[in-house]
């Protein structure tokens, strides 16, 4: 019999160690899954934890898809620690897309010379304004009518979904392109600058890198960063103390709106080089993952980025390598994020093996 | 006769502390038998065992002369034991009856229920309607729900958990009839409390724990307070040293507050005046649940709803004002509920400080962490806190510690008006002597005080005139010297001279 027992004290060492347990929970699944689907396990952990890495083109890659996966994780983590709860992320990422994709279209349509790192900070400003626009949307119909953010973020990620399709399928649509649903190819000049010439990493993870640097001061070390997590865990306390809940809801919607957008941004001026209908492939919502795996803290949602990347790419490599669908992606992530909140179940309580210790009580 | 309920060497470990250590008790039927000590002396525990909430590491609990292994708390029922918890569970939404029925067997109808407890209130004298609902009703007479519902199960041992923390005076004497009544009937009463005088007028033994051990088994008609005292916490606490106050200008004023309830359980205020000098202590009594929560929120900020002229802070129209531009012209807050309000349960005791004090924050909001450290540090230090350190959370500390640290933070504020709400609510005798004897050394450095309190001892102690807060009303104020508990207790009940309710005849005095 097992039985769940409260602790005297939450456990900080689980509270760490609990993604590193889920982790190993969901590769004990995800052996057992290749095994009933009649391919070697070794092999089939190697597609996920292992090949992704391997090489400097593969790492490139990993970088590559971290980069979104941190900034949108970033902001999330804010949200979450100030109890803004804020799921639509993704939405924020296409707007971003929209803006600083649109941006580098004006740029390649007028044909207007610019320096790569010129147009770096462009990017970044376009993409965070389209962001904070959706995410002030959210924030707003908070603020005024109390409408739950949950809802209305998740909702925006469909209307963004419209109006990206919209732009694509109309008025932004390439005239040389064949009628495909996609704008025409961004100037080079518009392209963000790589960090390694033949790989597809660009600098935008150094920004990444840097912005999680920034958010462990702003959250640790401010004042304003204190009302905030003060806010989120205990609401009656913040009253107290005369913090705003208004600013603290502002505060954390545009920030994670922003950085997504800049994601998104990035997205569009980077690997793909134009917008497509199907530019973003759930960073947004993988980034929800990363930000718990990472247990809201920004060190932790760099590794949990890397480890989500390792997952997406891994999916990829073994539809092609293997034969099996990209779709264990997700079921994989799913996994993981199912092992991790049972496993933060043991941070508040610890199993009792009751029929164990009874029996070994009456062996002694 | 046998003992109906006998413990014998009953002990209970906790990961950090015993929270029962060898503990014996004997109840005879008939008796009404007090468990006396301190808050954290293992009483809660104890009845937590015999009601089978908790399962003991050691010891036997012999019920009626028979060894029991009390595994729930339907065992416990079915034994014949009855609880009386110091928090209600009753669902507000519903009638007493449907409360009642909730508890019951399914065999009976609503109908039949509610005839029982008509009966079983007339029996002992009890008012009480079954079908009214809950939510109407004060809170003396939903304690008179939970005893009715624990008499319907024919009890043979009623365990009754500081049923009196929340009754006006009047309400106390008349809970004594019914539970004189009650073991006059043969049924045995653990009654659980820290008040030494309820416990002289009610019990006829006494069994006093400390530190998880059982340190004396009395008769309490043959002891004394301070007899008693000893017993309980080891040593005789310091008298407080009450100078005469000098009362100077007018620190808070509050004039013709009304205010509609926030939520459907809340209560209006309604035209609330009152008037704090610098160097005095206001004490302000009421029953819980009479619009003390709604007036702290209002004076503090947290409820900023008030016209800005109803509330005068130190000379400025306060109303509408935060609560940071109220602590930044000089009114510090204590709340009632330490964690989750006063303080933030996970974080350090120094971010804790960080809600209300800003001095270790450079420009540009930047916390500079070794300075609010040793802030902590010396508010720990001066108000003898009990605790890791600036870095133990807030929530590893016991109650009593948490409110010290809190009133510290405050007081350390050198505030020039200082509310507290409930300054000794859960905190052992020895914190709260401490506590009391700091909010009157506020007091005679010039400070204004108003002090929130359900404990008519501790006003008594502290105050220096006294007001009654019920229905949202608030009552004359009156010199300490003037009032008498059964005074207060009657204006407890909402009856003062030109009050708005009319008064029964012969309570209602002229105004003067």
């Amino acid at each position: 019999m097992i039985a769940l027992e409260a602790r005297p004290e939450p456990s900080r060492a689980l509270a760490w160690l609990s993604p590193v347990i889920a982790l190993a929970i969901t590769v004990v699944v995800a052996a057992a899954l290749f095994v009933a689907l009649g391919r070697d396990p070794v092999q089939g952990l190697r597609m996920f934890l292992f090949e992704p890495l391997n090489g400097a083109r593969g790492a490139s890659e990993v970088a590559l898809k971290s980069t979104p996966l941190i900034l949108c994780a970033l902001g999330l983590a804010l949200c979450f620690r100030s109890n803004v709860w804020n799921i639509g992320a993704e939405g924020q990422f296409l707007l971003g897309a929209i803006t600083g994709g649109g941006l580098a279209l004006y740029f390649t349509a007028n044909q207007i010379a610019i320096d790569r790192w010129a147009f770096f900070p462009l990017a970044i400003l376009a993409g965070a304004a389209g962001g904070m626009l959706w995410a002030g949307i959210v924030a707003l119909l908070r603020d005024r009518f109390n409408a739950s953010e949950i809802l209305v973020s998740l909702m925006l990620v469909y209307v963004a979904n419209l109006l990206l399709s919209y732009l694509v399928f109309g008025p932004w649509k390439d005239p040389k392109g064949f009628n495909f649903p996609q704008t025409m190819s961004f100037a080079s000049g518009t392209n963000l600058p790589r960090m390694v010439t033949g790989l597809r990493m660009h600098w935008g993870l150094v920004f990444a890198l840097l912005t999680a640097a920034v958010m462990a001061v702003f959250m640790f070390r401010t004042f304003r960063g204190y009302q905030l997590q003060v806010g989120g865990l205990a609401p009656a306390a913040a009253r107290y103390a005369g913090f705003s809940s208004r600013r603290a809801l502002w505060t954390a919607l545009l920030v994670s709106g922003g950085l997504a957008g800049v994601a998104g941004a990035f997205e569009a001026v980077g690997p793909a080089g134009q917008l497509t209908p199907h530019l973003s492939t759930g960073y947004g919502f993988t980034a929800i993952i990363v930000a718990f795996v990472g247990r809201l803290h920004p060190v932790g949602c760099v590794l949990g980025s890397v480890l989500l990347s390792m997952f997406l790419i891994g999916g990829e490599l073994s539809q092609s390598r293997i034969g099996l669908p990209s779709a264990l992606t997700g079921v994989f992530q799913g996994v993981l994020l199912f092992s991790l909140l049972a496993c933060d179940t043991l941070i508040t309580y610890r199993i009792r093996w009751s029929g164990r210790t009874a029996a070994r009580g009456a062996a002694s | 006769m046998s003992d109906r309920l006998a413990l014998a060497g009953v002990t209970k470990r906790y990961p950090a502390v015993v929270a029962n250590d060898g503990v014996s008790l004997r109840v005879a039927p008939g008796e009404i038998h007090a468990v006396l000590g301190e808050n954290g002396a293992g009483k809660s525990t104890l009845m937590k065992i015999i009601y089978g909430a908790v399962r003991p590491d050691a010891g036997e609990i012999r019920f009626d002369g028979a060894p029991v292994a009390v595994r729930n708390p339907q065992e416990a029922r079915r034994l014949g034991i009855s609880m009386v918890f110091q928090h209600f569970s009753l669902f507000e939404t519903v009638t007493v009856a449907e409360n009642v029925w909730l508890g019951l067997d399914r065999s009976l109808s609503l109908a039949q229920v509610s005839a029982r407890i008509r009966a079983k209130a007339g029996e002992y004298g009890l008012e009480l309607d079954p079908e009214r609902p809950v939510h109407t009703l004060s809170v003396g007479e939903r304690q008179r729900v939970e005893i009715v519902r624990a008499l319907l199960t024919d009890p043979r041992l009623l365990i009754l958990d500081e049923p009196t923390s929340v009754l006006t005076p009047q309400a106390v004497e008349r809970l004594f009839v019914t539970l004189r009544q009650l073991a006059a009937t043969g049924c045995a009463i653990l009654y659980i409390s820290h008040k030494l005088d309820e416990i002289r007028a009610l019990c006829s033994a006494c069994t006093v724990m400390r530190a998880g051990k059982v340190t004396g088994v009395v008769d309490p008609r043959q002891e004394s307070n301070a007899s008693l005292s000893r017993l309980m916490i080891g040593a005789e606490p310091p008298p407080l040293q009450h100078r005469p106050s000098r009362a100077g200008a007018v620190a808070l004023a509050v004039r013709g507050l009304s205010l509609p309830k926030l939520s459907p359980f809340g209560v209006d205020l309604a035209e609330v005046s009152l008037e704090l000098r610098a160097g005095e202590v206001l004490g302000i009594a009421g029953v819980s649940g009479n619009g003390q929560q709604e007036l702290l929120a209002a004076l503090s900020g947290e409820d900023p709803r008030a016209p800005a002229a109803a509330i005068e802070l130190l000379g400025e129209q306060a109303g509408r004002a935060s609560p940071r531009r109220r602590r930044d012209l000089g009114l510090h807050f204590v709340p009632e509920e330490r964690l989750g309000r006063g303080a933030v349960p996970t974080l350090s005791l120094a971010a804790n400080l960080l809600l209300t004090r800003r001095e270790a924050l450079r420009a540009g909001g930047w916390i500079a962490r070794a300075p609010l450290a040793a802030q902590a540090g010396s508010i720990i230090g001066r108000f003898r806190v009990k605790a890791g350190g600036p870095h133990s959370p807030a929530r590893s500390l016991s109650g009593g510690n948490l409110q010290k640290f809190i009133m510290g933070r405050e007081i350390d504020a050198n505030p020039k008006v200082l509310i507290v709400a409930q300054p000794t609510w859960g905190v052992d005798v020895g914190a709260a002597a401490q506590i009391r004897a700091a909010l009157l050394s506020l007091r005679d450095a010039g400070c204004a005080v108003l002090v929130v309190s359900e404990e008519l001892d501790e006003l008594f102690e502290l105050s220096d005139r006294m007001m009654v807060i019920a229905k949202g009303r608030l009552s004359p104020s009156i010199a300490r010297a003037d009032a008498s508990v059964e005074r207060i207790g009657e204006w407890m009940s909402g009856l003062w001279p030109g009050a708005v309710d009319p008064a029964p005849a012969g309570v209602a005095e002229p105004a003067a």
